[in-house]
């Protein structure tokens, strides 16, 4: 979580550089579009715990957090964020298209199009008989896409080892949940496709541990896939730059106080003595990594503007 | 040839649809990861017969029907195939490639580049093409243009069995995405009014045939034909009439779109001096203004005579027969773009 969250203040910051006074999403050493995850860390950490690199995961356009949970190359992926040569594409992707077949991740910059993918990772491990689980993190307003029923009703047809990971974080953009979604929870839709569904309020790190483990048991014993459905916080506008005028005014005050990351720590120190020098000496060591990745990426050379002509085919 | 080896040829002759079959149990016997995923592709065999005997060989573990969720299984494929598997995904009729486009131009197709090459999508989506049998707008239409343009995909488009076998056992192999569209009028099943010519000898023993290497079908030395799945047939018989004329028509089968063997055309109408391109896809846009295009800028001194197009009109497909038949490619409207040809000047003299 520390990483995930260093790390996006990091990106934050770089991403500003260039764009001030007149913000142009085109400037800066870090362009376009940039969603951060700053507030979602428990959902990347609390499921992705429990994944080895040959479990494959599918991951949203705001994928930084679940990526560095899932251990994916950070100093690549940084590099790939600045558009460097050295970037697990070589600049090709940038921040929505994260790949890392190393550790199997790879995300995708449309809404609930890494289910399918997830889907049918989980039907090849199934199909050679392979280990591994599959999981496919999407957004709360994923759940009204087509492709959202598609793949579940698939996954539980065919019995697949898939986990569904919602981040309901409240807002699509500017349209909240209940503007958009019919039921209170997507737990409930779980029910329509008959598998699990787990409902985990609180944002809370260690209950979707508790949850993770047991629908990714499942998965990895022959029971069929799962949804887990996490009420999250975005603590960061939809992308840079976003004003948020559509919040409720005092909201993002309410989520800041219950950031997950103090609150964890609190509850770290109260309930198994973690102490100050702990937290400090942790801080120190996310710090480090997050600082020699942006090293590397800032350092590393551009790639030769011809070479946007490879690799289209295999 | 003797009387033997007549016999032997005539034994061996096959349906596009069965072509394509024998290719898949072939391959699927030889690599354990190749399989199938469709609607109806199961114990039907494929709507359109591509899968004939497949169920009863492989069993419906790796022939395998889905529900009808395009989105899901397009998806699926994508993320089998970077998991190590090779899937076939059948999309019934090219048409109903709305439902699940995004799976196909935004992950299949894209997913290579993304990831700098380093992660590999071998899926063969096979997808039926075509009209002439009155099914109207949203069962009828070709789209060779709209896959050919977006890139990522690889586009085969076989007019006959024996191209179809090869063709398929090369896209099984591919370790890209490639989109195999059949031609529903070829395919052999007698319900959908067959084109007998596509019905050929095909080897029993499994071939490839290279991606990008189009083929002379006619060789001629007055006017090219240039044609894609029907569009070859119909410029076989253009070119059988304009024979007892006395001009002598080349026809190219291009039989893949991406990648495009520009090289043959461009040398067929260098030595012809007049391009027809027949397409029934779209007129607009598409597949005939790309092959025409690329001898204009390559060198435009070759063409004696204005090209020409026998192609689609930018209308949705007509479902009534005498609309639909106005509107289709056919030999008589190739003849008169040769016509045409003849009556103007070229633009050496314009």
């Amino acid at each position: 979580m520390l990483v995930s969250r260093y790390f996006e203040e990091t990106i934050e910051t770089i991403y500003l550089e260039g764009k001030k006074p007149v913000f142009n999403m085109a400037k800066g050493p870090i362009p376009g579009e940039m969603h951060l995850s700053n507030g979602q860390e428990p959902c990347a950490v609390g499921v992705c715990a429990h994944l080895t690199p040959e479990d494959v995961v599918t991951s949203t356009h705001r994928p930084h957090h679940v990526a560095i949970a899932k251990g994916v190359n950070l100093k690549k992926m940084a590099a790939e964020i600045f558009g460097k040569k050295t970037g697990l594409s070589g600049g090709r992707g940038g921040h929505m298209h994260i790949f890392d077949p190393d550790v199997n991740f790879s995300c995708s910059g449309i809404i609930a199009q890494g289910m399918g993918p997830a889907v049918g990772a989980a039907l090849s491990r199934k199909m050679q008989g392979k280990e591994g689980v599959a999981v496919s993190y999407i957004g709360e307003g994923a759940a009204n896409q087509g492709a959202f029923h598609e793949a579940l009703n698939l996954a539980a047809l065919w019995k697949l080892p898939v986990i569904f990971v919602v981040e309901d974080n409240a807002w699509g953009i500017s349209v909240s949940k209940a503007t958009s979604t019919a039921v209170p929870n997507n737990a409930m839709r779980a029910q329509a496709y008959g598998m699990p569904g787990y409902l985990v309020p609180g944002n809370d790190p260690i209950a979707i541990f508790s949850a993770a483990g047991e629908a990714i048991a499942r998965a990895r014993n022959g029971g069929g896939p799962s949804l887990i459905d996490i009420e999250t916080d975005r603590l960061a506008g939809h992308f840079m730059g976003d004003a948020e005028g559509y919040r409720p005014k005092g909201e993002l005050d309410t989520l800041r106080a219950r950031d997950p990351i103090p609150a964890l720590a609190r509850r770290l120190e109260s309930e198994d003595g973690f102490t100050d020098a702990d937290n400090a000496a942790i801080v120190a060591r996310a710090r480090s990594a997050v600082d020699d990745a942006i090293k590397f990426a800032r350092e590393s050379d551009y790639p030769a503007p011809e070479e946007a002509l490879e690799k289209v085919f295999a | 040839m003797s009387s033997v080896a007549a016999a032997a040829v005539n034994e061996r002759r096959l349906t596009i649809a069965r072509a394509m079959a024998e290719s898949i149990a072939q391959e699927m016997r030889l690599d354990p990861r190749v399989f199938v995923m469709g609607e109806d592709v199961g114990q039907l065999g494929g709507v359109f017969g591509n899968t004939r005997g497949l169920f009863d060989e492989f069993g419906a573990e790796r022939i395998r029907d889905t529900p009808i969720s395009e989105t899901a299984f397009m998806g699926a494929a994508v993320g089998a195939a970077s998991d190590g598997m090779r899937p076939i995904v059948e999309l019934m009729f090219v048409d109903f490639f709305g439902v699940c486009f995004d799976a196909i131009y935004n992950s299949m197709a894209k997913n290579i580049y993304f990831s700098g090459g380093t992660v590999k999508v071998p899926v063969v989506l096979m997808t039926s093409t075509g009209g002439g049998y009155s099914d109207a707008g949203q069962h009828s239409q070709c789209l060779y243009a709209t896959f050919a343009h977006l890139p990522g995909m690889k586009v085969v488009a076989p007019s006959n069995a024996y191209d179809a076998k090869g063709l398929m056992t090369s896209a099984i192999r591919d370790d890209s995405p490639v989109i195999y569209m059949y031609h529903k009028g070829l395919q052999g099943m007698g319900w959908l009014g067959t084109e007998p010519a596509a019905t050929v000898n095909v080897p029993e023993e499994n071939y490839t045939i290279p991606f990008g290497k189009a083929a002379i079908v006619r060789e001629g030395k007055d006017v090219t034909i240039v044609g894609v799945a029907m569009g070859v047939h119909n410029a076989l018989k253009a070119a059988e009439t304009l024979s007892t004329q006395g001009v002598s028509a080349e026809v190219i089968d291009l039989r893949t779109l991406v990648p495009l063997d520009r090289e043959t055309v461009f040398a067929s109408v260098s030595k012809t001096g007049k391009l027809i391109v027949v397409d029934e896809d779209y007129r607009s846009y598409g597949v005939s203004g790309e092959i025409i295009a690329s001898i204009a800028e390559r060198d435009i001194s070759v063409l004696k005579a204005a090209p020409q197009r026998v192609a689609y009109p930018d209308i949705p497909i007509p479902f009534t027969r005498p609309m639909e038949q106005f509107a289709l490619p056919n030999p008589e409207k190739i003849i008169e773009a040769y016509e045409k040809m003849k009556g103007r000047r070229g633009w050496r003299w314009m």
